[in-house]
């Protein structure tokens, strides 16, 4: 550890931090359809594509209208994903000649990518073709990121609103957030990852003779185009095996920070834009507060673990003392992968600069339990901010229950039915990931894909299912999950970890948006300031702690004493 | 939900050929007119001949060359099969590799080894090593050239870069970009007085 590490971690958030507030007065601005500097071109193309859509503008859809068109825009979403993945043998811009993925593989990938997951059970220069990047992964990373940047804008509006019906409509919030947010950032984002080494071709590849006569193949791709809204939208699947940590997606300190930097600061802006929409800038802030505060000691506690613990491999082998290198690039070490692994694993991204299952142990907990607290902290694109907010509904209602009075949140009453709807979102995480991974940690077929046996081989299947459910993506990647059993549940946690959220989560806006606006009275609790932001760390904490802390005591804890035991 | 299926397709046709076609190729079209070296992976070309990219590494094993970090990329510096070992801390194969690879490195210079010459990167195409690392190594490639140390030295000076503004990311040593160097000094050194 040094200083620089240290200050490494600090700018990298506080730049993310200063970005976010500019584009979250922007991001509100998109999502209440008031004038941008980018309508005389935008403008036309938005009118264009929603009469196209059969949309008219002015239609505010009912919650369930709005769940519906969610799930309508997924379905379609997945059916042209699968088909393009079954069919890539036959398509065009294929100059590698892969053929068309197998039937679980290609459900588990099109589930992943619409449930903006990015789980990937396959290596990706070895089977997907430049076509599928194109025209399926890199769509679907853009539409699914608008679709959690318009599940967040409904809710704004429910929190707004004094008596309405309606969320807004769906494809109207899905049309801007493409258009005015997240194509103008991914071109020019595109055009600087280029300018610093970032490659973007259609070619196959390049064969070469290495100097020592070896023969190489450079595998290529349009790879800038589809790393910056992998980041910008939370997505994290790589165009490389390697995902970031591949030289070609990621190939110096200034690319590096730019993704971690792309990959946190729009579901940070969402909080903000929510806050300047619901007229609560001081309760967004401390919203904000606490997924920077979370995610600060994230970097921090994975630094420290990355550094300090002993390596028993290396001590056998009497190297000299070091960071722990193994899944690690030079040119990040410790720091940069330390802050880019909590940044990616708090903001369900999922995208790696250094290989998380080669982490020490409590390095790889701390990327296990950043997925486990919910992926609010601060979340994928929009998914992040509701899942805050469910997160804000049971801090007040736990507080309503100590002093006796109906907890109320940004001047709309709290009751049974909301309290009810956010447990069944909250519910979700464990009920998947604890029970698939139980499951999976008896059966035959479904240990046959681990590399590593032992508490670290349970991480393995933990980390799975985590990554799954929370719709992070990352793993630990001795897990060899390109099989049937592995394929199938991990799809089937996706959808459950995306779908079964957005449902309860809309059903809470639809009764927030009826409510009528409250004025805070001299007994309302604050929900902004200090206490209310320890409170809601409190409740986070708590909350994942007596939900997994039993499963990470046989995972990375006690892995962690057998490395200091195997260390003396 | 029959009413939302005309938006739904609709729009997925649209974003398809938007996003899916009209994005990507324009940023490569854009990317190949004007900046075409980076966006065609930063090729190296020595003597007429294109010998690998300055961003991704390739094997080194004789004893002149500056020697790269071991790789799990397929069988070995796989550019079309990136990978990291994913070996967990406790992995006994883990610990065996570690040893066998320290104890060859033990027989080759007596300094203490670094870390990152007996771990394997995420990518397996490192292209980089610390300077401690190559520091390590510059005995055994002076020897084996019949260079100066000091001049082997100075070669991966000029191939070393510090971290980003000071403090984002490692020092680090380009590998290729220092063995490319040594073979261009061998033949200046060799080249009979005029």
């Amino acid at each position: 550890m040094d200083w620089r590490g240290w200050a490494e971690i600090v700018f990298t958030i506080g730049l993310t931090l200063a970005l976010s507030w500019p584009l979250g007065a922007y991001l509100k601005r998109v999502w209440t359809g008031e004038p941008t500097w980018l309508d005389p071109a935008l403008g036309p193309v938005q009118r264009g594509t929603l009469a196209l859509l059969g949309v008219k503008p002015g239609t505010s859809q009912g919650w369930l209208a709005y769940t519906v068109s969610v799930l309508a825009f997924s379905a379609v979403g997945f059916a042209f994903l699968y088909a393009i993945l079954r069919l890539q043998g036959l398509l065009p811009f294929n100059p590698q000649g892969f053929g068309g993925l197998s039937p679980h593989l290609a459900f588990n990938t099109a589930v992943s990518f619409v449930t903006n997951t990015n789980w990937q059970s396959y290596v990706p220069e070895a089977t997907v073709s430049t076509f599928s990047q194109m025209a399926g992964l890199t769509v679907q990373n853009f539409v699914s990121a608008a679709a959690g940047l318009a599940i967040a804008a409904a809710v704004a509006r429910a929190f707004a609103a004094d008596r309405a019906e309606g969320l807004g409509n769906f494809w109207v919030d899905v049309v801007r957030i493409v258009l005015y947010v997240l194509l103008p950032v991914s071109l020019v984002g595109a055009l600087v990852l280029v300018a610093l080494d970032v490659p973007q071709s259609l070619a196959a590849g390049t064969p070469v003779t290495t100097v020592e006569g070896a023969q190489q193949t450079l595998a290529l791709f349009p790879v800038a185009s589809q790393e910056i809204i992998k980041q910008f939208g939370a997505n994290g699947g790589g165009i490389f095996n390697a995902n970031s940590a591949h030289p070609f997606e990621n190939p110096n300190a200034w690319t590096n920070l730019i993704q971690i930097v792309a990959m946190n600061v729009l579901g940070l802006a969402a909080v903000f834009a929510f806050g300047r929409m619901v007229i609560a800038t001081r309760e967004a802030r401390a919203l904000a507060a606490v997924m920077v505060i979370l995610l600060g000691a994230a970097a921090g506690g994975l630094y420290a673990a990355e550094t300090l613990t002993p390596q028993p491999a290396m001590q056998a082998a009497h190297v000299a003392v070091g960071p722990s290198m193994e899944g690690k690039e030079v040119r990040f070490g410790p720091a940069s992968t330390a802050v880019f692994a909590a940044a990616t694993t708090g903001a369900s991204d999922g995208a790696v600069n250094g290989m998380h299952g080669s982490f020490t142990p409590l390095g790889g907990g701390i990327a296990l339990f950043m997925i486990q607290l919910g992926e609010i902290l601060p979340g994928g694109v929009g998914s992040g901010l509701y899942g805050m907010i469910v997160m804000a509904l049971l801090a007040v209602f736990v507080a309503g229950l100590m002093v006796g009075r109906t907890p109320e949140y940004l001047g709309k009453k709290v009751e049974a039915r909301e309290i009810k709807f956010a447990m069944l979102a909250v519910l979700i995480l464990p009920i998947v990931i604890l029970g698939f991974s139980a499951v999976a940690a008896v059966l035959p077929v479904a240990l046959k894909g681990l590399l590593n046996s032992g508490p670290h081989g349970l991480s393995e299947i933990l980390y799975a299912y985590s990554s799954a459910a929370g719709n992070n993506g990352s793993a630990f990647a001795g897990l060899t999950a390109n099989a049937p059993w592995w394929n199938t549940t991990l799809g089937i946690a996706m959808l459950l970890g995306r779908f079964a959220y957005i449902v309860p989560v809309l059903a809470i806006a639809g009764s927030i948006a009826a409510k009528p606006k409250l004025a805070p009275t001299a007994g309302t609790l604050s929900s902004a300031g200090p206490m209310f932001t320890g409170l809601l760390i409190g409740i986070i904490l708590i909350l994942g702690g007596l939900q997994f802390f039993p499963a990470l005591a046989l995972g990375p804890i006690v892995e962690h004493f057998q490395v200091l035991a195997a260390a003396r | 939900m029959l009413s939302q299926l005309r938006p739904a397709l609709v729009s997925m046709v649209l974003f398809t050929a938007v996003l899916g076609l009209g994005y990507p190729l324009a940023v490569t079209g854009i990317a190949q007119a004007a900046l075409p070296a980076q966006a065609n992976g930063s090729l190296v070309v020595s003597n007429g001949k294109v010998v690998g990219s300055s961003l991704i590494a390739q094997g080194f094993s004789q004893p002149g060359y500056l020697h790269p970090r071991p790789s799990a990329a397929g069988k070995g510096y796989d550019a079309a099969g990136s990978s990291g070992s994913n070996y967990g801390p406790l992995n006994a194969d883990y610990a065996a590799r570690v040893k066998t690879d320290a104890d060859a490195l033990r027989a080759e210079a007596a300094a203490p080894i670094p870390v990152d010459a007996v771990t394997t990167s995420g990518s397996g195409l490192d292209p980089d090593v610390t300077p401690t690392n190559a520091e390590r190594q510059v005995a055994r490639i002076a020897a084996a050239r019949g260079l100066a140390p000091e001049r082997v030295r100075t070669l991966i000076a000029a191939a070393t870069q510090g971290p980003t503004l000071g403090f984002l990311g490692q020092p680090r040593v380009n590998v290729l970009q220092v063995n490319l160097a040594l073979d261009a000094a061998g033949r200046t050194e060799q080249r009979p007085p005029q």
